[in-house]
């Protein structure tokens, strides 16, 4: 049993897809979907329980050894991502039942829940597969499902949002298939590890540095890097609260996964830093990112954009730690992936909450929230200081790294400039609190604090942000080692 | 008990306060027992540990390892423990002083208010208690954040922007400046932990410490040298309390506090005295005290002018640390105490003034002294202490801080402390002097219907002042345990 | 000029590709955006199978007697068996999506959806 937790991370989820459209009850629909995640994430423990004691483990798909069959293959840095991603969908299930009661056509949820699992099936695929195309199979998996998802948002800019997504989605994927192709053609191989044997040999070539071009790009595009975010804000804005929740902290987060992967194992970082120079570009759009994203964050009406156009900025820190190339640098990337999803998904779920009692996220709709929907707010305020990067919270942990990696190259800038981003952070989550805190409420005083059933999750994820924060022996040792794996560097 | 469990109990207890608090709202009378009851235990468990201390233990606690090397953990040493001593003793002074002003002045929201002074009081006692600049660090930015709802606490459009100021500046200064010197601190030196000597002796080149020691200077906000003290005259829109006992003594007396610590055990005092960056600082804070007293005078507001004068004085203790030798620290050190309890008598005064009469500009206080003398006569042993003249305790430190000029060579630096001396006598005693001898002012209620503000006010402001002039008899604890910091 | 002849496969798929994508941007009408994104896909699908085709290979069936065939490598024909149903989905999601929009706005015109979603 437990040499087959690889495959069994992939398809137990697949399956249970299906079966969540079959059984046609919007409550069992639901009832499936959770156990699929509640499954995926005790597969992701055991996972990482194992890499972390025992060592990375190599799954042979068929029993076809690699490099002709398709090899599953799990180190630390995917073991970690897998606890992210399946982690999320776990917390935010139990959260989507009454939301999505709340904001989805009855007939409709058993196929909701379908695509929500077929979309975290597709991100754990991505996540643990050994194989470069297999990537592009399950990163379509879960685009396709994604954008069916976010076209479910009772806004009609959702459909809008969903187009725009899918035609940039698309594109990208593109990309990154072109950039398998030319490395297929090659050296006729699209197992990883072997693909990093083989590469160094090739790279005097000029198809292969075409290859990483295409493949860079694809990539930037499905992680939203600045200048490639547009698709990103209106689909996070008017996707359904429960989509927006799973999505913003798991999708771009695996793209950055991807990122890592190409440029550190495929690749190597000896071809992309010093003959690509890869650096030079991922460095000024990362800083680019966290300026004039958060700065254009300060200036959105609507509170689920503003976090969309945070995420980012946050994508911006992930990036820029990976740009280092330094162990602290890129354990400061992987560390902040795991923050940042727990701190938009406390955010955007009790945008969730907000949501689903005030009818609207606008800022002027939180007025006086503070008083009549106070956990609810609470967790938004704390989620907020964590983002902010305060101390006892993760934010503050994911800075920390990142500013030591910056000063221990001498880059004292980058340094200012992300703390730079935290500051512009307190200015957009002020914002909102002040108008929480200080404006009275309006409408006729019907306003009541959300059900316990959205609360908890909430409160699950704000609770894990300072838990994390206080103790991140747990996170940051397996970032510092996930980063030490991807470099090459001993432990 | 162990000293360190003492040390543990010092941080948790205003916070097992705050939780009383919060639980008996319902019932104001049980409430503010609470906050009484909680802060003489919490001054009791401080006394506690000045045994052990001048003993010369150094008991400690670790919490938790957040991440490898960098640990959640308190220490009690001779210069927290007089920090964490002013202010528990002055917490249950002010909560004395908080019941008759808060109910006198029909304030809302006690509750609220005083579970998060509550709050602050606890993140007080961290920074006081820090093990490592990742501790001060943590509970520096919890006592901004507590604070703030204290600040705004009336609610109104004035009190927000004052918050916007607030919660701006002491955030930019901490964020983009301290944090940044602490993490290139960690990096350069590989620990935070607050070591006698400093830790940072011969890990760079003396031209990036200095740069280092500028941060820190700008980076601590909360010690208000110019350009970042806009913040506390703003904060003077909160309850008086709130100014008396935090932006007087807990949050400003942090900054100072923090100053102090990383001056004296992290580049230490050797380091310190060779660096360029140490003369310039100095003139900053120099320059800082004559400025704010300049601008006190345009202050007619009393607690406006009360803030700058806070302003002024907070930069003699930066000074003093500066100073890097033996007498400004000492200097320094008991200022911390000397000016606690000297200006929060001035602010108890104020609140006083306003809770009796609505009254807060100052040209409007004439021959108030004549209905209220207690609160002035308090006033002019607060304002003594302040301008450092006996019999008050301001006195010392100042004699102190004077010697550490001498010592460093700074004859200048002297001058600069006796011309601002001179302002603070000008600016401050005009208040109890247009009092007793002004002529009551126009236009105003007559004299018959104002008499002292409610009792427990008035006996907060009379043991602050009578602490002020015993401080004058007695120096000696005080003396003792700041020269513990800086063996001779 | 043995460039431009001898890799006359590469070229169709420079061509197609960029007539894919400047359709995809130049076009304002949601359909056709789709129709570019097809087009754009397909060049890829002819980059492939036009790297793993050999000329003269077969098919790659191994026969009794005649082991020392050229053939033509199966992989990237089988890969883009998968791109082609990736494709087809995406279409379908895609055309799928147009359809909610005609509803929604009554156009599938870009610049008429931005103007309507700009007066709300």
């Amino acid at each position: 049993m437990s040499q087959h937790l690889p495959v069994l991370q992939v398809v137990v989820p697949l399956l249970a897809a299906p079966l969540a459209a079959l059984v046609r009850r919007p409550r069992l629909s639901w009832l499936v979907a959770f156990l699929a995640a509640l499954w995926a994430f005790g597969v992701a423990v055991a996972l990482l329980h194992h890499v972390l004691s025992v060592g990375p483990i190599s799954y042979h798909i068929g029993d076809w050894a690699p490099p002709w069959g398709i090899e599953y293959r799990v180190d630390q840095v995917n073991a970690f991502v897998l606890l992210i991603v399946s982690g999320i969908a776990a917390v935010v299930l139990p959260y989507a039942r009454a939301s999505v009661e709340w904001e989805i056509e009855n007939e409709r949820i058993p196929l909701f829940y379908t695509a929500l699992i077929l979309c975290m099936t597709g991100l754990l695929g991505i996540s643990v597969t050994g194989d470069v195309f297999n990537v592009f199979v399950f990163l379509e998996i879960s685009s396709l499902s994604a954008y069916a998802l976010i076209a479910m948002g009772q806004d009609r800019r959702a459909l809008t949002a969903a187009y725009q997504y899918l035609i940039m989605g698309s594109v990208g994927a593109t990309f990154i298939v072109i950039g398998i192709g030319l490395m297929y053609v090659m050296t006729g191989t699209l197992n990883m590890a072997d693909l990093a044997q083989r590469l160094p040999a090739m790279e005097a070539n000029r198809t292969i540095p075409v290859a990483f071009a295409f493949l860079t790009v694809g990539i930037s595009l499905k992680l939203a890097l600045f200048p490639l975010h547009l698709w990103l804000p209106n689909a996070y804005a008017y996707a359904p609260s429960t989509v927006t929740s799973f999505i913003a902290s798991t999708a771009t987060k695996v793209a950055v996964y991807m990122l890592l992967r190409f440029v550190f194992t495929v690749f190597g970082a000896a071809f992309s830093f010093d003959v690509m120079n890869i650096d030079r570009i991922l460095t000024p759009l990362a800083l680019a990112a966290i300026v004039f994203m958060s700065l254009s964050a300060i200036y959105q009406p609507n509170v689920k954009r503003l976090l969309a156009y945070s995420s980012v900025a946050q994508i911006g820190y992930m990036v820029l730690g990976i740009s280092l190339a330094s162990v602290f640098g890129v354990a400061a990337g992987i560390l902040h992936l795991f923050n940042h999803a727990l701190i938009k998904g406390a955010l955007f779920m009790a945008m969730g909450c907000v949501m689903y009692r005030v009818g609207s996220v606008r800022i002027e709709a939180m007025a006086g929230l503070g008083r009549t929907m106070p956990f609810t707010m609470a967790a938004f305020v704390i989620g907020g200081l964590s983002l902010i990067g305060v101390p006892l919270t993760v934010g503050f942990i994911s800075k920390l790294y990142l500013v030591r990696a910056a000063l221990e190259q001498g880059m004292w800038p980058v340094a200012v400039l992300v703390l730079v981003g935290s500051l512009l952070a307190v200015i957009y989550v002020w914002k909102v609190v002040e108008v929480a805190y200080f404006r009275q409420p309006i409408g006729d005083g019907s306003i009541r604090e959300a059900p316990l059933s959205l609360l908890l999750p909430t409160w699950v994820l704000v609770l894990a942000n300072i838990w994390f924060g206080v103790d991140a022996k747990l996170t940051a040792g397996v970032a510092i080692r996930a980063a030490q794996t991807l470099l090459g560097v001993g432990s | 008990m162990t000293p360190s469990v003492l040390v543990g109990l010092a941080v948790a207890l205003p916070l097992v306060g705050a939780g009383l608090v919060l639980a008996l709202g319902k019932w104001p009378n049980a409430r503010e027992g609470a906050t009484l009851v909680t802060g003489v235990a919490l001054f009791a468990t401080v006394m506690g540990l000045l045994g052990p201390v001048r003993s010369g233990l150094r008991p400690s606690l670790t919490l938790v390892e957040v991440v490898p090397g960098l640990k959640l953990g308190f220490q009690a040493e001779p210069l927290g423990l007089l920090f964490a001593l002013v202010a528990s003793f002055l917490w249950v002074v002010t909560s004395l002083y908080s019941i008759g002003y808060m109910r006198g002045h029909h304030e809302e929201h006690q509750t609220r208010f005083y579970a998060f002074f509550a709050f602050s009081i606890a993140s007080a006692m961290g920074v006081a208690f820090s093990a490592n600049l990742f501790t001060l660090f943590a509970f520096y930015e919890a006592l901004t954040l507590c604070t703030f709802p204290l600040v705004t606490h009336h609610g109104t459009e004035e009190a927000r922007k004052a918050g916007r100021v607030y919660l701006g500046i002491l955030l930019t200064t901490s964020v983009a400046f301290q944090l940044l010197a602490i993490i290139w601190t960690w990096q350069l030196a590989g620990t935070l932990d607050f070591r006698p000597g400093g830790i940072l002796a011969g890990t760079a080149s003396k031209g990036v410490l200095s740069v280092l020691l500028a941060l820190f200077v700008f980076g601590v906000g909360k010690a208000a040298v110019m350009p970042f003290h806009r913040w506390l005259p703003a904060a003077m829109v909160a309850p008086t309390p709130v100014s008396a006992l935090l932006h007087a003594v807990a949050v400003v007396k942090a900054g100072v506090f923090t100053i102090l610590k990383v001056s004296v055990y992290v580049f230490g005092l050797d380091v310190l005295g060779t660096l360029a960056a140490t003369p310039w600082l100095a003139w900053a804070a120099a320059a800082t005290i004559i400025l704010a007293s300049l601008v006190a005078f345009t202050k007619d507001n009393l607690k406006a002018r009360l803030a700058y004068s806070t302003i002024s004085q907070l930069s003699y203790i930066v000074l003093g640390a500066l100073l890097a030798n033996r007498w400004g620290i000492i200097g320094g050190g008991m200022h911390i105490a000397m000016h606690a309890f000297g200006k929060i008598t001035l602010f108890f005064g104020a609140g006083a003034v306003l809770v009796a009469t609505h009254e807060t500009e100052i040209s409007r206080m004439h021959g108030l002294g004549r209905t209220m003398p207690i609160t002035f006569g308090a006033f002019f042993v607060g304002a003594l202490s302040i301008v450092g003249v006996p019999p008050a305790g301001g006195a010392w430190s100042k004699w102190f801080l004077g010697l550490g000029t001498l010592e460093a060579g700074q004859i200048w630096l002297l001058a600069v402390l006796m011309l601002s001396s001179l302002l603070t006598l000008v600016y401050l005693l005009e208040v109890p002097a247009r009092a007793f001898f002004g002529k009551p002012a126009e236009g105003r209620a007559p004299v018959e219907g104002i008499h002292e503000a409610p009792w427990p006010s008035v006996l907060a402001l009379t043991i602050t002042a009578v602490a002020t002039v015993i401080l004058f008899v007695h120096p000696g604890p005080v003396f003792d345990l700041v020269s513990l910091v800086v063996p001779k | 000029m043995k460039e431009v002849l001898g890799l006359y496969n590469y070229w169709i798929v420079i061509g197609l590709m960029m007539i894919g994508f400047y359709t995809m941007i130049s076009r304002g009408n949601l359909v056709k955006k789709l129709v570019g994104l097809s087009i754009f896909q397909t060049s890829v699908m002819i980059l492939y199978i036009s790297m793993g085709k050999i000329l003269g290979g077969t098919a790659p069936i191994i026969i009794e007697g005649r082991e020392n065939v050229v053939y033509t490598n199966p992989i990237p024909s089988v890969l883009i068996l998968t791109a082609i149903v990736v494709g087809v989905a995406t279409l379908a999601v895609g055309l799928a999506l147009v359809v909610r929009i005609k509803e929604a706005y009554g156009t599938i015109e870009e610049d008429e959806i931005h103007e309507q979603d700009d007066v709300m």
